[in-house]
């Protein structure tokens, strides 16, 4: 169940996604929340599902991995769309059982509530299985250096970042680890209700604590061993460059969303 | 040879939650040459663990003095100097890792001493190789085994290019196939690079390949020699709750029992020699299929 987690997962693969660079892919990636969300006809919404396959076919990501991310989202989407069907007012009433009503309009909402719901999860997963973490804390430390001028220790936010990223599937397999040993000792994970579940949780959740502060002690005598002292005086290996491809992506992404505006006035708007 | 580490009289001491002090180290005099290959031996809160974090400056010695390469380490402008020339490397491979790429985690280190991005990518492919790490460099380091991963380690401490590493039992959370890989890789770099070593060990087997083992016991040097003069002294490193390498303990209860074997074996190759040689002189043919 623990090695489910896909967020935040990298896939290597040889595309042109992978190669954008990942300040590129930060700023397309708000542009493309965006997008998802101005849509408000069922062709512009049809276009940006087109867009998101086309993303998905040229990065080389198997389509198992990508249906894998929707997969923890699924119970609220189910639920967002209920309750979207049965409350929205507006329209033709479809079906009237008793107290229940479904207006056209509350279908419209779910089909479009639960579309955008997938495509952000989707969208969003296609930056990190094609963005190596590093990468991506790099390219927001650069993205967000404007501010260290007013006194936002970027770097230092970055450098969390990077190591909690790290220590992800460290700590995982410690969890997994410790839950043995309290299963081995009689601990009972899997009965009761809630409340009683929960409470075991609590001697697993203690030593993977202690053994994290132990662990960050470790980090901190290593990395003053490698010469860190802060983000000041420090060079890359690995230098971030603009090139073509991004600036196709930037031209890509910006004829979407005009294409999206021109269809939300050209159509009657559905929600 | 001039001594690159030199402690002079180094005493430490922790303090309790009753702010009692309670002494760790006590008027240490040690001293490591240039390019020489040192193990340090000892039983567990003998003190060596910190002596090792007072050669790069992470401890500073409350009494006494510690210079590398002249520098005193208590001057916090030497600092940075004295990490770059004396590498540290801890036990737990897991915690030292700080990136989540092979060749990003080894890049860390000269990246900090703002190195240029041209020169890191040479340091670090350079790197790789001597650890024989350079395939993995895109890895992600939690899929590797143990030994591969204290190998990145030291890969990341070698890009600094230091004078001298110091190994805090680099073995200890091993399976022997890891150790083994850990232990070839310290004695290349030794061998081959000219980089001082001075390794913190629990087995003897290690120690053994050492120029000048150094016993510690209870926050003082209690010996040392060469490997062959230190493991001689089989009964007094019983009584320190300390090891022989094996074939060491086989030849010591042999001559217990009135066999004439040398005090001094350390590798089983020698072990073999040494009681073939004693088979034939009391008259047993050798096996001239076994030669």
């Amino acid at each position: 169940m623990i090695s489910d987690i896909t967020f935040g997962q990298y896939f290597p693969a040889e595309s042109p996604l992978h190669r954008i660079d990942p300040r590129a892919k930060l700023i397309l990636m708000i542009a493309y929340i965006v997008l998802i969300f101005i849509g408000n006809n069922f062709v512009s919404l049809a276009l940006s599902v087109a867009f998101l396959a086309f993303i998905i076919i040229i990065s080389k990501i198997p389509a198992r991995m990508v249906l894998k991310s929707v997969k923890p989202i699924i119970p609220i989407i189910i639920f967002t769309s209920i309750l979207n069907i049965f409350y929205i007012k507006g329209g033709k009433l479809l079906v009237s059982w008793g107290i229940i009503n479904i207006y056209t309009q509350g279908v419209y909402t779910a089909i479009f509530v639960v579309l955008r719901i997938a495509m952000l999860i989707v969208g969003s997963s296609m930056l990190t299985y094609t963005t190596t973490p590093t990468a991506l804390t790099d390219g927001l430390e650069r993205l967000l250096s404007p501010l260290s001028k007013i006194g936002v220790k970027v770097h230092d936010l970055a450098m969390m970042m990077t190591i909690a990223l790290r220590f992800i599937p460290t700590l995982i397999e410690e969890t997994d680890k410790i839950m043995s040993a309290q299963k081995a000792r009689g601990a009972d994970l899997e009965s009761g209700n809630l409340l009683q579940r929960i409470k075991a949780l609590i001697p697993i959740l203690i030593p993977l604590f202690v053994s994290s502060f132990r662990r960050a002690y470790d980090l901190a005598v290593a990395m003053e061993c490698r010469c860190y002292k802060g983000g000041k005086g420090r060079t890359r290996m690995k230098i971030l460059h603009m090139g073509a491809v991004d600036y196709i992506s930037f031209a890509v992404m910006a004829i979407v969303i005009a294409a999206i505006i021109t269809l939300n006035i050209l159509l009657p708007k559905v929600i | 040879m001039s001594e690159f580490i030199k402690c002079e009289k180094v005493s430490f001491q922790y303090y309790n939650d009753d702010s009692k002090p309670i002494p760790v180290l006590k008027d240490i005099d040690f001293s490591v040459k240039q390019g020489e290959f040192v193990a340090l031996v000892g039983r567990n809160g003998c003190g060596k663990s910190t002596l090792a974090k007072h050669f790069n400056a992470i401890l500073l010695p409350a009494e006494g003095k510690v210079l590398i390469d002249g520098m005193d380490t208590s001057d916090d402008k030497n600092k940075y100097d004295i990490r770059q020339n004396v590498g540290l490397v801890l036990q737990n491979p897991d915690n030292q890792i700080v990136a989540t790429i092979v060749e990003e985690d080894v890049a860390f280190g000269p990246e900090n001493l703002g190195i240029p991005s041209k020169e890191i990518r040479e340091r670090v492919d350079w790197a790789l190789k001597a650890v024989d790490m350079y395939d993995y460099r895109k890895h992600a380091p939690h899929k590797l085994s143990g030994g591969q991963k204290q190998r990145v380690a030291i890969a990341s401490i070698i890009a600094m290019r230091p004078k001298c590493i110091v190994l805090d039992e680099p073995t200890a959370m091993l399976d022997p196939k890891g150790r083994r890989e850990v232990l070839d890789t310290i004695r290349k770099l030794n061998s081959e690079l000219g980089i001082t070593i001075v390794l913190i060990t629990h087995y003897m087997d290690e120690a053994v390949y050492a120029n000048r083992v150094v016993v510690m016991e209870k926050g003082v040097i209690a010996f040392e020699g060469t490997p062959g003069e230190v493991f001689s002294q089989y009964d007094q490193l019983k009584s320190m709750g300390l090891d022989v390498p094996q074939c060491t303990r086989l030849a010591h209860k042999l001559r217990k029992k009135g066999v004439d074997l040398p005090a001094n074996i350390l590798h089983v190759d020698d072990c073999v020699r040494a009681i073939a040689d004693l088979f034939e002189k009391n008259g047993v043919k050798r096996n001239p299929a076994a030669q």
